[in-house]
């Protein structure tokens, strides 16, 4: 039992028990809060793991930004609560419930009772420190990062013409 | 360090729950952030597996996935808002014009 | 002189006008017969005749300049099929230029005679137009019969044969809408149709013989069959039926049992039909086919025999038959029956000479006597009822009317016998000339008719096979000088038995000059065969024929010595007849309104003569009425009945329907359809069923998803 592991199980059971609050919760802010604190939790995972970068663009964008959004959203609709839910498919909590345990078991199958053997972690590695992730980035994936910024201008201009409040204009009728 | 296989049973756990969330909720917003859940647990896994076979393009990969999700979110949300405009919920099961 | 010069091939090439002259006259008269009235119909008939005829004399000259050798001249190529060739050839010999002779030179004086009574008969009947239609007729006769007597073999001369069985046909229902008493009917055309399929039965007969002759010969013309035919090896059968069937064809033509019975009913065709078809040349065409097949006929001994022994059973047949009739006509067709079987038991014995000779003096005086009897007929309608176009004035007495009211309360048949009587003082030269033909046919000497019947007779009476044929032609010659004598009797002896008779007049100069012509003919026509050393050349025609006869059969003519026993045995039967007739019919003359004497002395027998014997009766029972069922049998029940009904409109369209219905309503309705509504339905409900799995919910569309992902898993995994 080295601080590794300890280190490990601490930090997965506060990310796995804030994804949990996040899905049983009734409130949609406490459930975004919850999921604030797991991009934290898999931020960390990520400073483990030596990618320091993507830990900061992780908390910098995804908890951020991105989770920023989703309260505005919340915030702007009122939806902390569902208004009056009636439950109109019985059979879906079950079934959901059946599967995700089914996946679950396959995935543990997977993992555990597979023939490949994983090697083992190295002692040093290359750190994903923002000087590597440039040089790689601006190098050998340049394409798919200007195609990216094509993306991100879509993703904008559809976001702002779908959310735009559209005036109505009077209907053109015949005397 | 912690072996791998630690590494892709918390992200399966994560995976799950995400899935069950999308399943199970009815607010869309939950929806959202469970899908975003689903993202960040695949996240995780290319980050162990760049680790592992010391590949900084698992990273750079999540780099974009992260770019992505801020794009979809963007787009959904934009959508939940318009969506509310007409029906005044975000329950998803109100939207089911589609029946039949 | 100028004919020894000429070259054997002297007017041969002229030969093919004896066919084309009277078919040009009868080409013109169809053209033009209308528009030019009997005066041009008449002279273009009659001289086609005669033109036909002068091309006749030229070839008898070119013969008589060649020493009667046989000459051919091919005027067309016809047939060929592969080897077989029946080019149109005719033949000049001395046989063919015979016939020609005797048609075309009878044929234009009875062309001449019906000039005058086509022009009384059209109106009697009372269709004027119908006298161009008459010489059309007669001029085909006349080319169709040289193509008969001309041809080079049996296939051209079968040409002629139905050719003038066509026209015979024609001229026999010349008034097709009558009966020939004068009232509306349909008995000439009946008559017409009788000849017609008579002769068809004898045709088909001549034509399995020719085929017959085709198969073993492999030729039908005359030049290459008669020289193989003399020394023929083959079997005996096939001659005999060759010549069976040849005879077969020939009673049919030539009026001999079992076919003769169309010729009595031929009479029905207007007086010169009779005359030249009945009397003269058609029905002479099959002792000339006989005398022209010598040579098949001498290949085997037993064909003479059922010849002989045919023709004389007719001759006396048809001899007891004139002896009971009352139609002048029909005693005249009776009799001609009799001497074609005369005729034919001649050729059949091998007497080729005699049968020829007696045809020739035959158509002389049967011609005379059929033309005369005419006049008979003429005098006495015109008595009966005058036209007045002609001039008759009508005499007194109630009955005196124009043609144009014709009083038909009282049916009168001018051809009857008993209608007539004492008319020798009306009609004098009808009744002189008439006199001489009954003369000849009695055989009298010195009259045509003796020489050649004793001719037949001397030859008769030295046939080696059998002396029936003798006897019997002795019977009939003494039947045939009685019947003739009895109608002497009753028709120019005596007193008009009606006032018709009384009334008769005198026929014009037209009908009259043939009637001379061929009396003389009748009279004197027999020295052409004088059969002394000393005199009149010996039997010139007998020499002249000779040169063929020897030529196709290769053995020499045998001329039999004249027999002064024959000759006074048969002189005496005649007169002893004649006498027996005038015993009873001339001694004591019929009163108008009598029975025949000879009826009350006979009964039955009288009867059976007057009736023909029945035969056709006899012929009507056994062959027509069952034909006739059994062709009302097939048309009826098997074709309409069973065919038309049961088997098409019951069997074929009825379950024809059925099945149509069949496979529309159950199959096409009831299954195809309930297939089809079964799959519409199916699509429907699966529709409806698979569109339950849209609900609306995104939720249920994630969990399918879902639903996938672990399925999918699961199945690699446990394919691992």
């Amino acid at each position: 039992m080295d601080a590794n592991l300890i280190v490990f199980l601490i930090m997965a059971v506060v990310a796995v028990g804030s994804a949990l609050g996040m899905l049983l919760n009734r409130n949609a802010v406490y459930s975004a809060l919850f999921l604030i604190l797991n991009f934290a939790t898999v931020a960390v995972f990520y400073i483990i793991l030596g990618a320091p970068f993507i830990a900061m663009t992780q908390v910098t964008v995804y908890a951020g930004a991105i989770m920023v959004l989703f309260l505005f959203v919340i915030m702007l609709l009122g939806a902390e609560e569902l208004a009056g839910g009636r439950v109109s498919i019985d059979w879906q909590k079950p079934a959901a419930v059946v599967l995700g345990l089914l996946l679950f078991a396959e995935l543990f199958v997977v993992i555990f009772f597979r023939e490949t053997v994983f090697s083992e972690f190295g002692e040093t590695a290359i750190i994903g420190t923002p000087r590597e992730i440039g040089l790689t980035l601006f190098n050998d994936y340049l394409l798919p990062f200007e195609i990216t910024a094509f993306l991100l201008l879509a993703a904008m201009i559809g976001a702002i013409v779908i959310a735009r409040r559209v005036r109505h204009k009077p209907n053109k009728q015949e005397s | 360090m912690v072996p791998i296989e630690y590494y892709v049973g918390l992200s399966a756990v994560l995976f799950t729950i995400g899935a069950l969330g999308v399943l199970t909720r009815r607010n869309a917003i939950i929806i959202f952030m469970s899908i975003e859940l689903m993202l960040n647990s695949a996240n995780l896994l290319f980050i162990a597996f760049a680790r592992m076979y010391e590949n900084l393009g698992g990273q750079i990969f999540v780099f974009f996935v992260m770019t992505v999700a801020a794009a979809e979110v963007a787009v959904g949300l934009a959508l939940i808002v318009a969506v509310f405009r007409t029906k005044e919920t975000i329950n998803i099961d109100e939207a089911s014009t589609l029946k039949g | 002189m100028l004919l020894s010069e000429t070259t054997t091939t002297g007017f041969l090439e002229l030969v093919p006008w004896i066919v084309f002259f009277p078919a040009i006259g009868l080409l013109l008269n169809i053209i033009f017969g209308r528009r030019w009235g009997e005066l041009g119909v008449a002279i273009t008939a009659v001289s086609a005749s005669a033109l036909s005829l002068a091309v006749s004399v030229l070839q008898f000259i070119t013969l008589r300049a060649g020493h009667g050798e046989a000459l051919t001249y091919q005027f067309a190529e016809w047939l060929r099929i592969g080897s077989f060739q029946i080019p149109w050839e005719f033949r000049v010999d001395t046989l063919s230029v015979t016939m020609m002779l005797v048609v075309s030179g009878v044929g234009t004086l009875i062309h001449l005679y019906a000039v005058g009574y086509m022009h009384f008969d059209v109106r009697y009947k009372g269709d004027p137009k119908a006298y161009a239609r008459f010489f059309i007729y007669m001029n085909l006769f006349i080319a169709m019969m040289m193509i008969l007597v001309s041809g080079n073999s049996y296939l051209m001369l079968f040409v002629g044969w139905e050719g003038v069985g066509l026209c015979s046909f024609l001229l026999i229902g010349f008034w097709f809408t009558k009966n020939p008493n004068g009232t509306e009917g349909t008995e000439n055309s009946y008559a017409a149709k009788k000849a017609f399929i008579a002769n068809r039965v004898g045709d088909f007969g001549f034509l399995m013989a020719m085929f017959l002759t085709f198969w073993h010969f492999g030729t039908l013309s005359f030049s290459e069959i008669f020289p193989e035919v003399a020394h023929y090896s083959g079997p005996d059968s096939l001659i005999w039926w060759i010549t069976g069937l040849m005879l077969l064809g020939v009673t049919g033509k030539s009026a001999q049992i079992p076919l003769y019975v169309w010729l009595p009913d031929a009479m029905a065709g207007p007086t010169p039909v009779s005359a030249l078809i009945h009397a003269a040349t058609m029905v002479t065409a099959g002792v000339y086919l006989i005398a022209r097949s010598a040579p098949v006929f001498n290949a085997v001994e037993g064909a003479h025999l059922m010849v002989a022994l045919v023709g004389a059973a007719t001759a006396l047949f048809a001899a007891t038959i004139a002896v009971g009739q009352f139609d002048i006509k029909k005693v005249l067709a009776y009799s001609t029956v009799s001497q074609l079987g005369f005729m034919v038991a001649a050729v059949g014995m091998g007497a080729y000479v005699a049968g020829m000779f007696h045809l020739v003096t035959h158509a002389f005086f049967k011609a005379l006597l059929f033309l005369a009897s005419g006049s008979v007929i003429l005098a006495v309608e015109r008595g009966h009822h005058p036209l007045e176009e002609t001039g008759d004035a009508p005499t007194g007495g109630a009955h005196g009317h124009d043609s144009h009211h014709d009083d038909h309360s009282e049916i009168f048949d001018p051809q009857d016998m008993r209608n007539m009587g004492g008319l020798r003082k009306k009609i004098p030269w009808t009744f002189w000339t008439y006199m001489a033909g009954t003369l000849a046919l009695a055989g009298i000497v010195p009259f045509a008719g003796f020489w050649s019947k004793d001719e037949i007779l001397l030859d008769a009476s030295h046939f080696e096979l059998t002396s029936v044929v003798y006897w019997l032609l002795v019977i009939a010659a003494a039947f045939t000088a009685f019947y003739m004598g009895r109608q002497v009797w009753m028709v120019f002896f005596g007193e008009p038995r009606h006032h018709a008779a009384k009334e008769a007049k005198e026929s014009p100069w037209t009908i009259l000059v043939p009637l001379v012509i061929l009396a003389l003919l009748a009279t004197f026509g027999g020295f052409m065969n004088w059969p002394f050393e000393q005199g009149l050349e010996p039997h010139a025609f007998g020499h002249w024929l000779g040169y063929t006869l020897e030529a196709s059969t290769g053995h020499e003519l045998h001329i039999p010595e004249f027999s002064f026993s024959v000759a006074i045995q048969s002189t005496l039967i005649a007169v002893a007849a004649i006498v027996l007739s005038w015993f009873i019919y001339g001694r004591k003359p019929m009163k108008a309104g009598e029975t025949d004497p000879l009826q009350k002395a006979l009964g039955p027998v009288f009867k059976g003569m007057n009736a023909k014997w029945w035969v056709d009766e006899f012929y009507q029972a056994v062959f027509l009425t069952p034909y006739e069922k059994l062709a009302k049998f097939l048309s009826q029940t098997v074709d309409w009945n069973f065919w038309h009904d049961w088997f098409h409109e019951k069997g074929i369209r009825d379950n024809f329907q059925r099945l149509a219905n069949f496979l529309a309503n159950p199959i096409d309705l009831g299954v195809i359809d309930k297939i089809s509504t079964l799959l519409a339905r199916g699509a429907q409900n699966s529709g409806s069923l698979l569109s339950k799995l849209q609900t609306g919910f995104v939720r249920n569309y994630a969990l399918a998803v879902f639903t996938g992902v672990v399925v999918i898993l699961g199945y690699l995994i446990l394919l691992r």
